[in-house]
């Protein structure tokens, strides 16, 4: 395939698929989900909401109010999903871009705003959330996580991590060593890639000449693919892995076949790399689309339930724009605060002669 | 004499080298169809071809570790690393094996290899976009180690590094792309590793280098309206450093102050700091004084006015200089 095609459009046999593009609730021989009317409903809720936090951010940036974002467009349903599959006391390691999972974590989306921002470089708590800061450098936070899980492991504790990354960062050092680790202590770890297609400009051909998905079993351990773009498929392969996990099978890489609708932050422009068309044969696999279509379809929502969630979404973006736009500035003073654990003679130093200096133009 | 920005004049440099010798390749992340992150590479890999504008895999250490075995094989490769702290995961490369191997052949082997880095804050950008990592790599014998400050030199310095046979950090001021100056297309062989006096001046040497020698020209600037006369110098080469024009400037003004954006505390100041005692000790009026960030990580955006050195924090220490 050159660069030039639109890519993944066909959807490869071996996906994991439980609800087609078109809505259709299909089977597979070895995953399954049983959910409940509210939990169907409630996952396309999960699904809209974060699209709107996502859309809101966007235009706070358009606006300058944000530095940069780097949207999820087209990745809900893998963030939703995986995110949805995790019990209170696993714990995830994020990306930059998962939006979806924190939401899942109860994050609330002004902290993932505030970075962005520039207010601060993190802003959350991990422990409280059990969701880990986003980690910037690409690939860093798979070590993270294994450690995490090998922590877990010593612990005899019920519980597994899930390792969030992007096709681009299955090349780096950090992410194969981190295959390595967790194959060899047998941790309990996920590793979810969701391989939306594009590197900022690089398409996956130049990361992978295999589907990524099967790199695990060179280093020991199953690999699995779904379609990023099925809730259900993403919960009920991402539920599986972490049981495994949990119950000391060791570690699973999960593929979740997706696509990255936007840009790869608001500074870049994908029109200098890739065709519209494939953006539009992409738009037929929207991940909420065919999810309303399920619900629609088999009369478990009407459209009264899609307006309500529809206000809500508005409501909560008008709300996220307003607090983000109270986000206080740091006082100059924050810039010494936390580098260290204890005093440090240095950093008291530099911040007495500073704010001195800062007195001065008061006066 | 044409009007360029600095991003297109390193392209311009690039392209020249790249006319001129076969041997030289670009390679890094997005440097192909994209045109690096700043377009600095923009319309190369269309004009020469996938073989020689490489869009590598994303990985760091992979970009250094292969430009090492292309440069064995006589390759000339100008790697982009795409910020500043995103270098980190080639250190190792860089360290262990670029700036080593060269000594451990005894001489056989050479290891033409650039490495672009663009540094420096002030974009408004999140964490690891905004470093000034020289310190690190000045510390590292092997290296050369180079930052440009503006279009004229950006075009003449890409094409010596390129030139040279030593492994070379080149560091471009990523906040300063956009700036425009005349560049002289035809300039050829403009030595790299000559300090350049900015600005002459009597009464206070300022060292510079990559972001700040604007900043520290618009002090100058600011300062000639209350009559007092700073020389500013850009450094250009880090390592080698051009002490000859450094300490002649400083025997004369009696004066210095050393100003970049990376942590004063262990920064490459505190190098020229000792140098200059050293060299000029009996004609020094005030100790050497240094202005740059804190001992604090580069903070969010929101902070970085406060954590950059300004006009204002220059002419404080240019003031205190004047205290003693």
């Amino acid at each position: 395939m050159t660069s030039d095609a639109p890519r993944g459009v066909d959807a490869p046999p071996e996906l994991v698929q439980l609800l087609t593009p078109e809505g259709e609730r299909v089977e597979h021989p070895d995953y399954d989900i049983e959910l409940t009317d509210e939990e169907v409903r409630s996952l396309y809720r999960d699904l809209v909401l974060v699209r709107r936090i996502d859309l809101e951010a966007v235009a706070l940036q358009r606006q300058g109010e944000l530095g940069i974002w780097a949207s999820l467009l087209g990745q809900e349903a893998a963030q939703i999903g995986s995110g949805r599959a995790l019990t209170d006391a696993d714990m995830a390691f994020p990306t930059y871009r998962e939006h979806g999972v924190a939401w899942c974590r109860d994050v609330d989306p002004v902290r993932l705003l505030g970075l962005f921002r520039g207010v601060n470089h993190g802003g959350w708590d991990p422990a409280e959330h059990n969701f880990h800061l986003y980690t910037i450098v690409i690939g860093s936070q798979t070590l993270h996580a294994v450690g995490y899980a090998m922590g877990i492991q010593r612990d005899g504790a019920e519980a597994a991590t899930i390792a969030y990354f992007g096709d681009g960062a299955t090349s780096q050092g950090d992410v194969n060593e981190s295959f390595i680790w967790a194959s060899v202590f047998n941790a309990p770890v996920v590793f979810f890639c969701q391989n939306n297609q594009w590197a900022i400009s690089e398409p996956l051909e130049k990361q992978s000449k295999i589907p990524l998905y099967k790199r695990a079993s060179g280093f020991g351990f199953p690999g699995v693919r779904v379609d990023g773009n099925d809730v259900f498929a993403c919960l009920a392969v991402t539920r599986k892995a972490l049981q495994n996990a949990r119950e000391g099978q060791g570690p699973t890489l999960i593929e979740a076949f997706t696509y990255r609708m936007g840009a790869h932050t608001t500074s870049d422009d994908p029109t200098r790399y890739r065709v519209a068309d494939e953006l539009e044969a992409w738009k037929l696999k929207d991940p909420i689309e065919r999810l309303k279509a399920y619900l629609f379809k088999n009369q478990l929502a009407d459209q009264e339930f899609f307006d309500k969630v529809d206000a809500e979404a508005d409501a909560l973006g008008k709300d996220v724009r307003r607090r983000c736009l109270e986000l206080p500035d740091p006082e100059p003073e924050a810039l010494f605060q936390h580098v260290y654990a204890a005093q440090h003679s240095l950093l008291d130093e530099e911040r007495d002669q500073y704010l001195t200096y800062l007195a001065g133009f008061e006066r | 004499m044409t009007t360029l920005t600095l991003a297109k004049a390193l392209n311009e440099g690039l392209r020249r080298s790249m006319e001129d010798d076969s041997k030289v390749l670009v390679m890094g992340e997005d440097v192909g169809k994209l045109g690096g992150v700043f377009r600095v590479t923009d319309g190369l890999q269309k004009d020469f071809g996938e073989d020689r504008v490489i869009d590598t895999p994303l990985a760091e250490s992979g970009i250094i570790g292969t430009a090492i075995g292309l440069a064995l094989r006589g390759y000339r490769p100008v790697c982009e690393i795409q910020f500043d702290g995103f270098v980190f995961p080639a250190v190792n490369q860089i360290i262990t094996q670029l700036a080593k191997m060269p000594l451990r052949s005894l001489g056989a082997l050479k290891l033409p290899v650039v490495v672009r880095i663009p540094c420096g804050g002030g974009i408004g950008a999140v964490e690891h976009h905004s470093e000034s990592p020289e310190a690190y790599f000045t510390h590292t014998a092997g290296l050369r180690v180079v930052a440009c400050s503006n279009p004229a030199d950006g075009y003449s310095m890409i094409q010596e590094a390129i030139r040279a046979d030593d492994p070379i950090i080149f560091f471009e001021p990523k906040r300063r792309y956009w700036d425009k100056s005349e560049v002289d297309l035809t300039a050829t062989g403009l030595p790299l590793d000559q300090a350049r006096v900015a600005r002459p001046g009597a009464d206070i040497t300022l060292l510079a280098y990559g972001p700040m020698v604007k900043t520290c020209l618009e002090a100058a600037a600011a300062a000639a309206e209350d009559s007092r006369d700073i020389e500013v110098i850009d450094l250009r080469s880090l390592n080698p450093l051009d002490m000859g024009v450094v300490a002649e400037s400083v025997k004369r003004t009696g004066r210095c102050v050393v100003v970049h954006e990376a942590p004063v505390f262990t920064g490459f100041g505190a190098e020229l700091a000792a140098r200059i005692t050293e060299q000029c000790f009996y004609h020094l009026e005030s100790p050497v004084l240094r202005v740059g960030g804190f001992s604090t990580p580069y903070p969010p955006s929101r902070l970085e006015e406060y954590y950059l050195p300004d006009l204002d924090r220059v002419l404080d220490a240019v003031d205190r200089a004047f205290t003693y």
